[in-house]
């Protein structure tokens, strides 16, 4: 425990503003991840395990795309559109068959596809660790606020995630879809009663999920180092963030993913080794306290 | 009566192997297979308690596993304990983190239980791997762990372990089918089949749940004992998810249903685990794809399968 720093640190302002921005990036980015498992929890009604590997497949094919064509739009879209992708597949060819069945064939399925997948990155791109590095065209000098410094890049990723955060808002409360999938969460049968195809509806849904954790992959390959196996600590990242705001709850988990991010940033100067263990913590008392999370229906 | 005739068995069935080492079948292959069935026959076996009796889909059930190796390691290299003594204490202090991280998930509903016991689990890996001075983080737990003779049993040797690993799994098995056998067992079939109806009668679904959640931690604490003794040492891998998935992996191939179905499982996968290791190094591949076929083919395990086919035939000819 290294306190007298963190007290040095929150009592000064340019301390403050350092790890205020790299807080809400990583919780930003981490947001991007835990919003998609949600979505699929609270319209699908299953937990994917596998969500994780979805992250780091984003993240692969990011890497391959910019090494192509060296442009970091053309990479986060390849992680994207690369991950929702193959959530279309898995969700069409493996999950939809058992949907209604118990949570162990949900959970056999997905330790099936995460084995498949962690081989297959080794087979294909090695199982070494990788990165992208920041790309040539963000490095910039820093912002200075308050005498703080805000790298340029963790800037550019605040506002991407950000603008992804507020479509998500905005498609899932606004437009016509959004409502749908809303409505298909609380009644499938009923929308499925007015001509509404809840296949395609749970199909999209889960591509958009598996499209966001690819994206979040995609937009931290050049600042986290890409991995076979990486996907699974980002999981129980993801799952800390969903437990906290609560299932099911776009809001929430907004809300638990900066609380999360703050925690890393500013944990990292007070308490580096117990991190984890203070996640675990807030965690914790949030089920004690709370248990449908932060804005849940029920637990 | 069901006792006596589970205990029989048991006793048949150690005779039967101690019998087969002596008449000579102790080539090395064959004490290897035996003492790592026995390890995670074991784990299997508890994590059924969970999933097939209770209704409880445990992820996180290597935790259990893990704490028991590194807590019976951890005793017997300080040098002070004699093996059973530190056995018993390593199985209670498996308990009690059992009981801890019960007592936080078990209220929970299914798929919330799911994960939260897996966030637990690696929360006791991320631990394992960053309190080096303990645990020799990644490197696991260095130096060989003594094993002093107790009653004329010598467990630095192969073919005892084997027999003391079958042993404790037979033991174990005993006990654990007694527990299904008893009232206890019968209110949980009725938590996992209809817990409105059992609180509805007066049972606290809690108290139940919770002591299975115990009950199984502790049986796989055993199983991490083993495991340390086998490899004379722990490591974190003992604690990582994979191992959990494994053990689902072992209860879904033999069989849910059936009592000694995991232990099918567990048979089958370690064979199937051996080939695939001395096929190719794309171990996860094969392996995940062997599993999807069995879970969306089959969508039962082994046993279930057969058991099914078998009463549907008795029905049809009274």
């Amino acid at each position: 425990m290294e306190l007298t720093e963190l007290t040095e640190c929150v009592t000064s302002l340019s301390c403050v503003v350092t790890q205020v921005a790299a807080g809400l990036t990583i919780g930003m980015l981490l947001f991007l991840v835990a919003s998609g498992l949600t979505l699929i929890f609270g319209v699908l009604g299953l937990v994917n395990f596998a969500h994780g590997s979805f992250y780091m497949m984003g993240a692969y094919f990011a890497l391959a795309a910019y090494g192509v064509t060296n442009s970091f739009a053309m990479a986060v879209l390849a992680g994207t559109l690369g991950a929702a992708l193959l959530g279309l597949l898995f969700e069409r060819f493996l999950l939809s068959r058992i949907y209604g069945q118990d949570v162990l064939m949900q959970l056999l399925v997905c330790y099936g596809i995460i084995l498949i997948l962690d081989d297959v990155v080794k087979i294909v791109w090695g199982a070494d660790f990788r990165s992208m590095g920041v790309p040539d065209a963000f490095r910039q000098p820093p912002f200075l606020i308050g005498g703080g410094i805000i790298p340029y890049f963790y800037a550019i990723l605040f506002g991407i995630t950000a603008l992804i955060a507020a479509g998500l808002a905005y498609g899932m409360g606004r437009t016509r879809f959004g409502r749908t999938v809303r409505a298909a969460a609380i009644n499938p049968g009923m929308v499925g009663a007015l001509g509404i195809n809840t296949t395609i509806i749970y199909a999209a849904v889960f591509a958009i999920g598996a499209g966001l954790a690819g994206a979040a992959g995609a937009l931290s390959a050049p600042i986290r180092s890409v991995v076979a196996g990486a996907g699974v600590s980002i999981l129980i990242e993801s799952f800390i963030v969903t437990v906290i705001g609560g299932m099911g709850s776009i809001g929430g988990a907004l809300a638990a993913s900066i609380i999360l991010g703050l925690t890393r940033s500013f944990g990292s100067i007070g308490f580096p080794l117990f991190v984890e263990g203070a996640m675990f913590v807030i965690m914790a008392l949030v089920l004690i306290l709370r248990p449908s999370g932060l804005g849940g229906r029920r637990g | 009566m069901g006792f006596a005739r589970d205990a029989g068995w048991a006793l048949a069935a150690l005779a039967v192997f101690i019998g087969l080492e002596f008449i000579g079948l102790r080539s090395a292959g064959f004490v290897d297979f035996v003492i790592r069935f026995a390890t995670f026959g074991l784990l299997a076996l508890s994590l059924n308690l969970l999933i097939g009796t209770a209704g409880l889909v445990s992820f996180g059930h290597a935790a259990y596993f893990g704490m028991g190796a590194y807590a019976f390691g951890l005793l017997m290299q300080t040098g002070q304990w004699s093996i059973p003594a530190a056995i018993l204490a390593a199985l209670a202090a498996t308990a009690l983190l059992a009981l801890v991280v019960g007592a936080l998930c078990v209220r929970l509903s299914e798929i919330y239980f799911a994960f939260l016991t897996l966030a637990f689990q690696m929360l006791l890996y991320s631990v394992i791997l960053s309190w080096i001075s303990l645990t020799g983080g990644d490197q696991g737990l260095m130096g060989g762990i003594p094993k002093p003779v107790f009653l004329g049993i010598d467990l630095a040797r192969q073919e005892h372990l084997a027999a003391f690993g079958i042993f404790c799994l037979l033991v174990s098995a005993v006990i654990l089918r007694q527990v299904l056998r008893s009232p206890f067992g019968a209110a949980l079939r009725m938590l996992r089949d209809n817990p409105d109806r059992a609180a509805f009668v007066g049972l606290s679904v809690f108290r139940y749940r919770l002591a299975a959640f115990v009950i199984a931690g502790t049986f796989a604490g055993l199983a991490g004992v083993l495991m340390s003794l086998y490899v004379s040492g722990a490591f974190p891998t003992f604690a990582f998810w994979t191992t959990s998935g494994e053990a689902i992996f072992m209860i879904m191939l033999g069989g849910v249903s059936v009592f000694l179905g995991p232990l099918v499982g567990t048979a089958i996968f370690l064979m199937l685990n051996d080939w695939i290791t001395a096929l190719t190094e794309h171990h996860g591949l094969f392996l995940g794809a062997i599993l999807l076929v069995i879970v969306l083919g089959l969508r039962k395990g082994l046993l279930d399968v057969i058991v099914e086919h078998w009463r549907a035939r008795k029905e049809k000819q009274p």
